[in-house]
């Protein structure tokens, strides 16, 4: 019965909701909206278990003064000042809005800026040409990477005057051509692969994330 | 010529003024006359949920002539038990509008009215009434449930023909190849495994994909007594992936290994996330990490850490601008579809790898059409790309 029950309804909402997509009639669009409202109640009744998790692993590791226990305090430091502003005064709390301001917000590009090093690091690894295949990479890169900053063609025309802005055309044409039709191939590869995957759940032939595994 | 009577034709220039000036008022009345747009026609707007009716007419005779044009256009909507109303104004030169306000089930009557700079306004006829209903089937989706039911067909089949237990060829995929080797180093070395879902929800495909391939992860560290630390950006995935490797061990004779803190939520915040994943790496050293699941600009940051500290990693994702940087940062990443085919890989399963034998059949039909398509624009017929472009 535990299993039996999730697999029906799993089998009737995903045609039904795959029904919908093909339906512009207003039931059908209400059921499709009603379910994924129903969907995101859920959100909220999972996140209180999620924080209950969170709030017992630091605290564990504190009792335990395991590895590095320390940074378990600012764990708690950090959501005891933000539900103390966030909880009784409400979102728009100007001490709220200036924490999340000035302390989130920044620390959020902070990570995002680090992708800056860790690209350039990644191309060093990517672009050395020991393979054919990495040198024609590391070839549609420079090309990329030229006819991307101005520059670029500020100096192919003052050097080769006979045809200009050559480096950009080039670099339209390498994302134009080769580059969209490998991620085409790739995006029709995942999209068969969605639907094959959707199959096998519908199905109850896939039954993994129902806490189980297949062919039990 | 003394005593001739000279004609004097004061009568006769009287009139002549006079009919000059009627002539002048006609014409300037003639002038002033302006064209009405014609074959004014409303239908029910096709495939929506019948709250709409469109509308369509011919342009007047004076759009765009020179001298008093028509400068726009007004649709006016009558209801059974009323009179024309003004429903929206209408730029010069649109022959089409979409009436959304209408109700359902009443009829309406539509007259468009052309306009002129100078005032001037000419109504065409009005419409005969029509009603605004939902339809049931969207018609301009037809082709797109043909290709899907098709598919669908193959991969039920290929499924089905699997349970005769007829051994299925099924290319090698290297990255679930590599899936034993990592958890086998993890286990020499003495150090945990690292499995990241990524930021996608639970009603994510490529979420249940990773979770499909956690399950069977899960299952060979409570084998190897490896420990198995699980990250989660989503509360609802945390607690479906919390049973999911319980019962894995559960189902392995190993509930004892089981560690229901390994599977933890962080937060989810995006870049936070990235930060505490990253933290962890690099304080715990896991020996192997799998990025599998749905990933943006955090890959790189995730994948570089990864191979900052030496660890074996095997990443996949069904975000295909993210897939050169596993590329670039990853030992094995899974490409496309790899994603989807890894649980039925991993476990085996001759019904699931029934179904990666289906989705080759999808290959070959979107391979067949493509080359159909490439050699009918090679010689000039158009007809394959004008009907795809036409799907919806």
């Amino acid at each position: 019965m535990r299993r039996q029950v999730p697999l029906v309804l799993c089998f009737a909402f995903g045609i039904v909701m795959a029904l919908t997509e093909f339906s512009p009639h207003r039931w059908s669009r209400w059921i499709n909206k009603e379910v994924i409202d129903w969907s995101l109640i859920i959100g909220p009744f999972a996140l209180v278990i999620a924080i209950a998790t969170l709030v017992q692993t630091h605290w564990a590791r504190i009792r335990r003064r395991s590895e590095y226990w320390q940074y378990s305090f600012l764990v708690f430091i950090g959501m005891i000042i933000m539900l103390g502003f966030g909880i009784p005064f409400g979102q728009k709390d100007p001490v709220f809005v200036w924490l999340f301001d000035y302390v989130q917000v920044p620390m959020d590009a902070t990570m995002f800026s680090l992708l800056a090093f860790f690209i350039a690091s990644a191309a060093y690894r990517a672009f050395r040409a020991r393979t054919l295949e990495a040198t024609l990479l590391l070839g549609a890169a420079l090309i990329v990477m030229i006819g991307n900053v101005p520059i670029g063609d500020v100096i192919w025309n003052a050097v080769m005057p006979f045809r200009d802005n050559l480096p950009s055309e080039a670099r339209q044409w390498i994302l134009d051509n080769p580059n969209l039709s490998a991620r085409r191939g790739i995006i029709l590869g995942i999209s068969l692969g969605v639907i094959s995957q959707s199959i096998r759940i519908i199905l109850g032939i896939e039954r993994s994330y129902l806490g189980g595994v297949e062919g039990e | 010529m003394k005593g001739q009577k000279i004609f004097c034709p004061l009568p006769v220039v009287q009139g002549l003024v006079i009919s000059l000036f009627v002539l002048g008022c006609c014409l300037n009345v003639f002038a002033q006359v302006v064209a009405p747009p014609q074959n004014v026609e409303a239908i029910d707007t096709p495939n929506d949920d019948g709250k709409s009716i469109t509308v369509s007419w011919a342009k007047s005779l004076d759009d765009g002539a020179e001298a008093e044009s028509v400068t726009g256009y007004k649709v006016l909507r009558k209801s059974p038990d009323g009179e024309f109303e003004e429903v929206a104004p209408i730029p010069v030169g649109t022959t089409r509008y979409v009436d959304e306000g209408t109700e359902r089930g009443v009829a309406y009557s539509y007259i468009v009215q052309a306009i002129t700079a100078g005032g001037l306004t000419a109504d065409s006829e009005a419409t005969l009434p029509v009603k605004a209903t939902g339809e049931w089937f969207h018609s301009g989706k037809k082709w797109l449930l043909l290709a899907v039911l098709l598919y669908s067909a193959a991969v039920v089949y290929c499924i089905y023909h699997a349970r005769s237990g007829k051994e299925l060829f099924i290319r090698r995929i290297p990255g679930l190849e590599a899936v034993d080797e990592a958890i086998g180093r993890a286990t020499e070395m003495g150090r945990s495994i690292m499995y990241i879902l990524g930021l996608g929800g639970v009603s994510n495909v490529a979420t249940i994909a990773s979770m499909n391939i956690l399950s069977q992860v899960a299952q060979k560290t409570a084998d190897y007594e490896t420990p198995l630390r699980v990250p989660c950006n989503d509360p609802i995935v945390m607690n479906v992936v919390q049973e999911m490797v319980k019962t894995a061990y559960l189902n392995e004779g190993r509930p004892d290994a089981y560690n229901e803190e390994n599977i933890f939520f962080l937060t989810e915040s995006q870049f936070a996330y990235a930060a505490g994943v990253d933290g962890m790496m690099v304080r715990e050293k896991p020996a192997a990490v799998f990025l599998q699941g749905t990933f943006y600009a955090e890959s790189l940051i995730l994948a570089e850490t990864g191979n900052s500290i030496g660890a074996i990693q095997i990443a996949g994702t069904d975000k295909e601008h993210q897939l050169p940087f596993f590329i670039a940062a990853c030992d094995y990443t899974l490409i496309g579809e790899e994603l989807f085919a890894a649980s039925a890989y991993l476990s085996r399963e001759p019904m699931l790898l029934g179904s990666l034998k289906g989705q080759d059949y999808g290959k070959v039909m979107i391979f067949g059409a493509i080359v159909i398509g490439v050699i009918l624009e090679l010689c000039g017929i158009p007809w394959m790309t004008t009907f795809f472009q036409q799907v919806k």
